[in-house]
């Protein structure tokens, strides 16, 4: 499923709002987790999963063509961890535990 | 680094403010889109949501693992993980601070 799918499905279930606003409604979700992941925030979706944000330290790489060592910058990343109700939902095949 | 922690009722209250819906028209549009992007991934299927990342299923081996406190062998079944995968324009957002506007 991509974004205009989404979209599509979000518009088709609530007729009355244009399709415009909710494409609107989708990217400002979007948008204020990523807006909350630049400002060092965590973002818990119960049921979902939880949005943080990684800090990886500066580290010497390597040109894995030529072997030449390459400085990489210290870095942020996003991280997110499936909740716990998703997780299990991915696995309701009968085999838990 | 913030410490604060958002929750759906912070995106409910976003969209809110943004779109103009009633509170619990916002809160029920929230719902409704993690709803959706959970029904598609249980069903095994790939969301992609452009400038913000991709949430893949992919199917894990079952493997021996080991109770790292007590040593002892525990098999581990085969299951589905969920991974997601950051867009380019997320990253960006993330380490160029907040807003993300570019080339400042």
């Amino acid at each position: 499923m991509i974004k205009s799918e989404l979209i599509q499905k979000i518009s088709e279930e609530n007729p009355h709002l244009y399709q415009r606003d909710v494409e609107r409604i989708i990217n400002t979700v979007f948008g204020e987790i990523g807006g909350a992941l630049a400002r060092g925030d965590r973002v818990e979706l119960r049921g979902f999963g939880a949005f943080s944000v990684k800090e990886r330290p500066a580290r010497t790489g390597r040109n894995p063509r030529t072997g030449e060592p390459v400085f990489v910058n210290a870095k942020r990343v996003p991280f997110f961890k499936t909740g716990k109700e998703l997780r299990e939902r991915l696995n309701d095949n009968g085999d838990d535990d | 680094m913030g410490e604060k922690t958002l929750t759906r009722a912070d995106l409910s209250d976003a969209v809110h403010q943004n779109v103009g819906l009633s509170r619990t028209e916002s809160a029920d549009l929230v719902k409704s889109i993690l709803d959706h992007i959970t029904t598609s991934l249980v069903d095994g299927e790939t969301v992609k949501l452009s400038s913000f990342g991709t949430f893949m299923v992919r199917s894990k081996g079952g493997r021996i693992g080991r109770n790292p406190k007590t040593g002892e062998e525990v098999p581990i079944t085969p299951r589905r993980v969920l991974v997601f995968r950051p867009s380019h324009v997320l990253k960006d957002v993330i380490n160029d601070g907040a807003g993300g506007s570019r080339g400042e």
